[in-house]
């Protein structure tokens, strides 16, 4: 069992409650939520008669949903209208701040958090949505929770949980050059597998997570669920600190002292004991893709798809049906595979550094004719961001389309789409079938720079060609 | 007016009510509310939309659509009932449809933990009782009594016995099976614990979380 990891702290400091059944009651320091899993909740709180007990420690917004071309309202699709309109009812009755359209703030609910300084060190957040692991990068203990636990936050602020153990993910040396963080975490879920982290809370760790800037850790920290683990988080530095810095919500004065003096003391003990330790040596890593229909399903660029017979036992199921499904033949190379669709967004990769970067790759170059490019931006604050550095520019004189902030073709609740059985190339985090939209849809997970360079020449590319 | 739908709440030891029949072994959740109903903002339509698909085609004659079962709470099924996929959404139709126990030969399991969460006990009984209870005419004319702590069934035409795992029956006697309402009752803890933390103080002067 483990002991004295920054895991194991958050968890004893927020535990309210050992429950009879075994598991044990936490308290949520910060609750988020977003139209898609919060409506039935509050349908529950109504059933029930109860109140949102502490309503300031809930922040909604709205990104699943929203259109990226035209958010006029009402929505044109009917029950997008509807699920906006419930949240906003929602929001009002029980005075939860929500950060709708057109606030500023608002955005893909993993990116506005943290962005507004409301993601510290030491929290427990939950929301009801698999991806707040996310926040982990900030070591805050995050985690997804589903429909009924969201009603058991609103209405305790407290969930019943099993105490996660913990495994430490070393990741030695850097990261060459090319080589993003996506790159790295993919590459780690396809070393461990994607059930390996059930049960688990993933520990980042070692010279190559230290020297991530806070933007490349939420997007390892994110991407814990794809390997299975409900939480992912990494040890707060100096980095975490002067990113929170100055925020919209960030503690201000005396109470910043007061903060940082608590946020240093919150680590992992260096004789600290771990569930399990894996190690990861990062400079090894190379650009990489996904080539099936699992996020664990991933080859370095200048790799060949792995035969059946290289795979082990387990994996050879789900490896014929990927075959079949993304029409690949095993030991045929990733590379140069043609590409339709290109995506850069999500609460992965639709962050202002990312956007950044695959700006510089395309920037005087021409989207390939075949391709349908476009940028989502994570937020309305990256957005924003993005046009004061003149970044929409560069992607609208490449061919890009310049979109409004959503989780868009991440899932494609909206009407961004695959069509038919295209193949995208993709910043965002799941390659399931049929998860962009198209019940044959094909998608292709990489880093947002070697999307750029995958909508440049119209096929996938490896980033280090173009530099 | 139709009445207020009420969700159940803490400890539950008895169910009093008229029993409707479904006869039928494997009838999965997507039968008990199909797919499209899936994309709603909350439960509350669900119950006019339970088995939809099945009522439609038997045209008013579905037990789910008979006056005589109107108002009826104990659903007595056969074996398998609620396979297929996990959607909280069908016990939920059930529920708002007006179930409050299911008595069977046998549940899906994850039907039959969503099922607990909501608060209907289900309670299982050999094929051949079941199809006795099924066969009697008189089933849905009689006020039946469920008594959790006892597993028994009574009604002016037939009593038995119940059987039902006893975690599940500690649960509802407890009224551990509502989280919520297991959550609530350290109501004091919770509140010492927000008072307690490091940053719901460094944290106060800023807007959003002031009014803590
Ligand atoms: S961007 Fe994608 S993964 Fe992230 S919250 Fe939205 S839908 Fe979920």
């Amino acid at each position: 069992m483990s002991k004295d990891t920054l895991f194991d702290k958050v968890w004893d400091l927020h535990k309210v409650s050992s429950l009879p059944g075994g598991s044990d009651q936490i308290f949520i320091g910060l609750h988020l939520i977003h139209e898609v899993t919060s409506p039935q909740a509050f349908g529950a709180l109504k059933d029930k008669n109860l109140k949102v007990k502490f309503p300031s420690r809930t922040v909604a917004t709205v990104d699943h949903i929203v259109p990226t071309d035209n958010q006029s309202r009402p929505f044109k699709d009917n029950l997008a209208e509807q699920m906006i309109e419930t949240l906003e009812k929602n929001c009002l009755e029980h005075k939860i701040e929500f950060f709708n359209i057109g606030s500023g703030n608002q955005g893909i609910v993993h990116v506005v958090a943290p962005e507004l300084g409301l993601t510290q060190p030491g929290m427990t957040i939950a929301c009801g949505d698999s991806h707040t692991s996310t926040h982990g990068a900030f070591g805050s203990i995050a985690f997804g929770i589903g429909t009924s636990q969201v009603r058991d936050v609103l209405a305790t602020q407290t969930i019943a949980m099993n105490k996660l153990k913990v495994r430490q993910i070393w990741c030695e040396n850097k990261l060459s050059n090319g080589v993003y963080a996506k790159d790295l975490v993919l590459h780690i879920i396809n070393k461990l597998g994607v059930k390996a982290g059930v049960g688990f809370a993933y520990e980042f760790a070692g010279p190559a997570i230290n020297s991530l800037s806070m933007e490349e850790r939420m997007t390892i920290c994110n991407m814990s669920i794809e390997g299975g683990a409900r939480c992912g988080y990494i040890n707060p530095d100096e980095k975490t600190f002067s990113y929170i810095k100055n925020k919209l919500c960030a503690p201000k004065n005396e109470n910043w002292d007061e903060a940082l003096l608590w946020w240093k003391s919150l680590k992992s003990d260096a004789n600290s004991i771990y569930d399990d330790v894996t190690k990861i040596d990062a400079s090894k890593v190379e650009p990489t893709v996904t080539w099936g229909i699992t996020p664990g399903q991933s080859v370095g660029i200048n790799q060949k798809i792995p035969l059946l017979e290289e795979l082990p036992p387990d994996d050879q199921f789900v490896a014929e049906e990927a075959y079949e499904y993304m029409g690949f033949k095993q030991g045929q190379s990733i590379k140069d595979t043609p590409i339709d669709v290109c995506f850069i967004g999500s609460c992965t990769n639709g962050r202002i550094s990312d956007l950044r970067v695959a700006a510089k790759v395309i920037k005087n170059k021409k989207v390939s004719q075949n391709v349908k490019a476009f940028v989502v931006p994570g937020s309305e604050k990256v957005a924003k961001e993005a046009k004061i550095e003149g970044l929409d520019k560069i992607f609208l004189d490449a061919g890009f389309q310049w979109r409004e902030p959503g989780c868009s073709m991440c899932l494609a609740m909206n009407s961004d789409k695959l069509i038919g059985n295209q193949v995208s190339a993709s910043s965002s985090n799941r390659n399931f079938k049929g998860r962009q939209g198209s019940p044959t849809g094909r998608t292709l997970l990489m880093s947002p720079a070697m999307v750029a360079a995958a909508a440049i020449s119209g096929k996938v590319t490896d980033i280090r060609d173009f530099m | 007016m139709i009445k207020k739908f009420q969700s159940p709440v803490g400890p539950i030891s008895k169910i009093v009510g008229k029993s409707i029949v479904l006869i039928g072994d494997d009838i999965d959740t997507d039968r008990i509310i199909p797919a499209r109903f899936l994309k709603c903002v909350n439960f509350d339509n669900l119950g006019q939309s339970v088995f939809e698909d099945d009522r439609k085609n038997l045209k008013g004659k579905h037990p789910f659509d008979l006056k005589s079962n109107k108002g009826s709470s104990i659903l007595i099924v056969n074996s398998n009932f609620g396979c297929g996929s996990s959607r909280e959404h069908a016990p939920q139709a059930l529920l708002r449809w007006g179930i409050r126990a299911i008595i069977g030969e046998s549940f899906a399991e994850i039907f039959y933990c969503n099922c607990i969460a909501i608060g209907i006990p289900c309670f299982t009984l050999p094929k051949k009782l079941v199809k006795n209870i099924q066969e009697n005419k008189n089933i849905n004319n009689s006020l039946c009594e469920i008594n959790i702590q006892e597993s028994t069934f009574k009604s002016t035409f037939f009593n038995f016995d119940l059987e039902i795992k006893n975690s599940s029956k500690n649960m509802f006697l407890s009224g551990e099976w509502d989280a919520t309402s297991t959550l609530l009752a350290n109501k004091k803890l919770i509140e010492k614990k927000i008072n307690d933390l490091p940053y719901t103080k460094f944290n106060q002067s800023n807007e959003l979380f002031e009014t803590i």
